[in-house]
């Protein structure tokens, strides 16, 4: 049957006929193209590059920026795309939002004239692939500890550090990296080419295995003057544009969640046990309440919080409380679901088991949960507890 | 060209229709409602029309407000304008909406008129032919491939055991059948474009219906299943109980 989404409380009464239609769109291309073929992307650990034209040609890339040949939508429908893709699967959101929030936003954003026209029609029709360079080995939670540089060298900089746990770096055309400078964190855009720069595949995963992740390797790697992005100011740019795709990422959450549900729901009203439907029984109803209650409440958060955005009021610690919530539940939901099917929740034709390994990526990526707990704790007590000297 | 295309908003088939309480009408509650399949093919053979010899593709649609959006989704794919004849939500029969439709198409102007062979929700097949009819030009039923020469078209159909070629001059009126093409998805811009796009309002009075729906009732329940075995041992048995028993074989 086909994925009809979960609409407990009229929440498709609060859309406007454009955010319902584009959603239905992106639900559609994503019934017929992800989820016929995502397994097999999966067990394969390749990302389905055919995808990428079709994904262009919807406006899904930076769709909620203005002009450059994207789309131009607010911020609901931008999210309602996400949750859509990632009820397919973690990887295609994640290869939008990794497009759209980490490489279109910062050149969007701290890019000058010159930069966004180079670029962001080209990544925009999917053209060109990005990828976003901030996660050192060295540096995950606590990315101002990064130890890649840069040292200007006439009209060029040198770059040298590496890069870990990079979504699409070793298919993208160019990476925002971000290095220090005298000290001071700048935002660099890399050309797959230019000299002294390599990626490596990260192989063996055993979650997003249809995303692409890769380490960024720089030795003295030449970067023009004019690829410096000229207008960030510290680290601080860079969590902008993790704002932007943790913004996204909360919607996505909602995505793989009300797939789960869909899909422990339906097996269970068939499955038979014990001469009963395995929905007949009270702990399965329990957790199908919950599963619904739980994707309902994130449904009115993140709208309330899309709304809030397009009013230019969502804070970070609004979108972390989304981002942390969202996951955790997603995750849940997805485990639940798959405990549900027993065993047949196994196997690669269900889609709970997929959902939930991907999620655990989900759920570190684009600060962790603990992170994210502290984001919004700091802003209850207004005192920071990350540690080190903050 | 002045390319006219006919559409139905019409449930969603994955919905699982329940009959309302007056025993005639579907309920409305919980149907999700989509823009009938076949005219998704009308519309999207009218966009490539008007790609091919230039034109304008004005979408027609009639019923209650909330068609708008199977309009808007038409004018998301490529279409130019919309005409919404606003009528009720009550019973029409094919006659009712075919004299409705002509009056409309006769105030605009149309080289050719595109539609589904059938709306997925009634199954009745006589719109296109009525209308066609109504307005005294060439009707070509369950098309399957359509070319467009000078003031003709060639219709090629499918026949029991074979394909159908047919030449018509035009304006006329052609219903799409499926293979007719692969309708494009409606690209987010195009949805924010379509926004844009006019719609033209019309009310009508209520048409004169022939028919009457008395009652709609739901097929009778299927019967459980019989588990015979498994494994060739059984096949002997499950051949006689075909045979005897359901007289399928
Ligand atoms: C599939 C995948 C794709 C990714 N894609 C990208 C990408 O495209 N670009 C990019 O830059 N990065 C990317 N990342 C990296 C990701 O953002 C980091 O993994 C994440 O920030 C966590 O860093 P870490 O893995 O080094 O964990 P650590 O920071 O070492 O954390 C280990 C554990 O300690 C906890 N912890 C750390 N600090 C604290 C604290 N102060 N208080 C309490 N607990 C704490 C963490 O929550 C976690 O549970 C990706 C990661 C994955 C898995």
């Amino acid at each position: 049957m086909a994925f009809r989404g979960v609409d407990f409380l009229e929440f498709d009464s609060l859309l406007s006929e454009e955010e319902r239609l584009i959603r239905d769109t992106v639900r559609e291309f994503v019934e017929k193209e992800v989820v016929p073929i995502i397994a097999e992307y999966y067990q394969k650990g390749q990302f389905p590059m055919h995808l990428v034209p079709m994904m262009a040609e919807l406006g899904l890339f930076g769709a909620n920026l203005q002009g450059y040949g994207a789309a131009g939508v607010n911020n609901v429908a931008y999210g309602l795309m996400m949750q859509e893709l990632e009820r397919g699967d973690s990887a295609v959101r994640s290869f939008a939002s990794v497009q759209g929030s980490l490489v279109m936003y910062p050149i969007y954003a701290f890019g000058n004239d010159e930069q966004k026209k180079k670029y962001l029609p080209e990544l925009a029709a999917g053209r060109l692939i990005g990828c976003y360079g901030l996660t050192e080995p060295d540096a995950g939670s606590d990315p101002g500890s990064m130890r890649t540089y840069a040292v200007k060298d006439g009209s060029y900089y040198r770059l040298n550090g590496s890069k870990m746990w990079i979504t699409n770096g070793s298919i993208s055309d160019i990476a925002i990296v971000w290095a220090k400078l005298d000290g001071t964190v700048h935002g660099f855009i890399v050309e797959k080419d230019f000299p002294g720069f390599e990626t490596r595949e990260i192989k063996n995963k055993l979650s997003l295995r249809a995303s692409v992740t890769s380490e960024l390797i720089f030795e003295d790697c030449r970067v023009p003057e004019e690829n410096r992005l000229p207008a960030t100011s510290g680290l601080k740019s860079a969590l902008m544009c993790l704002t932007q795709a943790r913004y996204g990422i909360a919607w996505g959450a909602i995505g793989a969640a009300m797939d789960c549900y869909e899909e422990a729901r339906n097996y269970v009203a068939e499955r038979i046990q014990f001469g009963k439907p395995v929905a007949s029984f009270q702990i399965t109803q329990q957790k199908l309440a919950l599963m619904l209650t739980e994707i309902t409440k994130m449904q009115f958060y993140t709208l309330q919080l899309g709304r809030l955005k397009d009013q230019g009021k969502a804070k970070y610690y609004h979108i972390s409380m989304a981002k942390r919530n969202n996951v955790y539940w997603a995750l849940e939901i997805a485990r639940m679901a798959r405990e549900m099917l027993g065993a047949s929740g196994i196997v690669d034709e269900y889609h709970a088991m997929r959902h939930a390994a991907n999620l655990e990526s989900v759920k570190t990526y684009e600060g962790t949960h603990e992170i994210h707990t502290l984001i919004v704790g700091e802003h209850i007590t207004g005192i920071p507890a990350y540690g080190g000297e903050n | 060209m002045n390319i006219i295309v006919c559409i139905k908003q019409v449930p969603d088939t994955e919905t699982k229709v329940k009959v309302g309480p007056d025993g005639k009408t579907i309920d409305p509650a919980g149907v999700n409602y989509i823009l009938n399949p076949y005219d998704e093919f009308a519309v999207e053979e009218g966009l490539r029309i008007k790609e091919k010899h230039g034109g304008e593709v004005t979408v027609v649609s009639l019923g209650p407000d909330r068609v708008t959006s199977a309009i808007r989704t038409a004018l998301a794919m490529g279409a130019d304008k919309g005409v919404h004849i606003k009528l009720d939500d009550t019973y029409l029969d094919s006659h009712a909406v075919a004299s409705v439709l002509a009056d409309t198409l006769k105030e605009l102007p149309y080289d050719i008129i595109l539609m589904g062979k059938q709306a997925v929700d009634d199954d009745n097949l006589q719109v296109g032919p009525r209308v066609a009819t109504l307005l005294g030009i060439p009707c070509v039923t369950v098309v399957t491939k359509l070319e467009i020469g000078d003031g003709k078209l060639v219709a090629e159909r499918e026949v029991e055991g074979g394909t159908e070629v047919i030449e018509a001059s035009l304006p006329a009126v052609v219903t799409a059948q499926k293979g007719l093409n692969e309708p494009r998805y409606a690209s987010v811009k195009g949805i924010m474009m379509a926004k844009k796009k006019p719609i033209e309002e019309k009310t009508v009075d209520a048409p004169e219906t022939q028919l009457e729906i008395v009652k709609m009732d739901y097929p009778p329940e299927r019967q459980a299943g019989k588990f015979i075995g498994k494994g060739v041992d059984d096949v002997p048995e499950l051949v006689r109980r075909l045979h005897e028993e359901a007289k399928v074989i």
